[in-house]
């Protein structure tokens, strides 16, 4: 497989366009699936899906060829993923208390809106359950959810991608994974 | 849960991530079998996971590479005229030297729309036509611009006219003349008349009246 990418990006880099469309279509999947996870919109996915390919054309030249080509693009992705997921934060602060109210800040008043009702969590279809439940996760945890549960990579190499000590990716899949059970605990 | 040992949730970590060796494997397994909380939250830790493994892979819609390629940047059109000015840093700057010099000149030409032309003795001005009477003799060269010249007389020198006529009569001029109309005439004038000026920069200047 990566002797096979390799050619590819070799093609790419002697300015043979189309060998990238091969490329592209290798990936794809895998690249749309993580940025759907992340991002829990459809539209969203495929603009960052295929903003990450962009760069990861316009920047090939930077790739070491001794390394994994999956690895390098999964990395551009997740980041432009998170990048996306700040930017769609409002900028006031969670814990700025919020005006005419006394001790209340937005956390409790994200909290209500943010857990839909029992009955309606009832009906969601499993699919539908799985997708809600992981976009409730704060994003540090949820890329590495993503990256260890769907994609099923290996602790290693989410490290690399998400440019973080293993330790570090350990106490996220950790914390996520707990969070997510108590996110299920009706289940 | 509180008299767990703190180490089994660490090993439960261990055995959820596939990282655990067979004596803490033991030590787990056996805690397990005698403590009802640490196995419920086991088991909703793997149902956790089992949830979120049933997740069916998504596939990017059918158009998604194609739609792709058509986002990539055109090789040719990446910077190409940047391109060409840093690899030419010498050649941008006479570029854009003859760019700024040439509008320099050009706005010279505009501004001199007025009447104007070399005083020298005998000449005499009828309106905007010079005239150089009959029977008078004038030494040196004369530049009309924006103006006419009639040579009824005697003209020891050049005459050259800018946005006007030389007049033909019957006077005599013994040195060459030259009209110049166009933009781009009084254009290279001006750079011949610059390099002749600098050639004989110390032999003096002409004074003009207007």
């Amino acid at each position: 497989m990566d002797a096979l990418v390799n050619k590819r990006i070799k093609k790419v880099l002697k300015g043979d366009q189309n060998a990238f469309a091969e490329i592209v279509e290798l990936y794809q999947h895998q690249l749309y699936q993580i940025c759907y996870r992340m991002l829990n919109n459809k539209h969203e996915a495929e603009d960052i899906a295929q903003e990450a390919f962009m760069r990861a054309y316009v920047n090939l030249h930077t790739f070491d060829q001794q390394r994994k080509f999956s690895t390098w693009l999964y990395r551009i992705a997740t980041n432009l993923c998170i990048d996306r997921i700040r930017k769609k934060k409002p900028d006031y602060h969670l814990d700025a208390e919020v005006r005419g109210t006394e001790g209340l800040d937005m956390y409790s008043s994200i909290a209500s809106d943010d857990q839909l009702p029992e009955e309606e969590l009832m009906r969601m279809e499993v699919q539908e359950r799985v997708q809600y439940e992981i976009s409730r996760l704060p994003d540090k945890y949820r890329a590495a959810i993503v990256l260890k549960y769907i994609e099923e990579l290996p602790l290693a190499e989410i490290s690399e991608i998400l440019d973080l000590p293993l330790g570090t990716v350990k106490t996220r899949i950790h914390r996520g994974r707990e969070a997510l059970r108590k996110q299920l605990s009706n289940l | 849960m509180n008299t767990c040992p703190e180490n089994i949730i660490q090993y439960m970590d261990d055995y959820l991530d596939g990282d655990i060796n067979a004596a803490d494997e033991a030590v787990l397994k056996a805690h397990l079998e005698s403590c009802i909380d640490c196995r419920k939250q086991y088991h909703e830790l793997t149902k956790t996971i089992a949830f979120v493994q049933s997740a069916s892979h998504i596939q990017a819609p059918a158009d998604f590479v194609q739609k792709t390629m058509q986002r990539l940047p055109k090789q040719s059109q990446r910077g190409g005229v940047q391109r060409w000015f840093r690899k030419n840093p010498i050649l941008t700057a006479a570029a854009l030297f003859c760019i700024l010099m040439s509008a320099a000149l050009f706005t010279n030409f505009n501004d001199d729309q007025q009447f104007a032309f070399t005083k020298q003795e005998n000449l005499v001005v009828e309106g905007e036509t010079v005239v150089v009477p009959e029977g008078q003799v004038v030494t040196g060269d004369i530049t009309v611009r924006n103006g006419d010249i009639r040579v009824e007389g005697e003209l020891r020198g050049d005459v050259t006219i800018v946005n006007g006529k030389y007049m033909a009569s019957s006077g005599v001029i013994t040195g060459e003349i030259e009209e110049i109309d166009r933009a781009f005439e009084w254009l290279w004038y001006q750079i011949k008349s610059g390099v002749k000026e600098a050639a004989t920069i110390f032999s003096g200047s002409e004074d003009m009246e207007e």
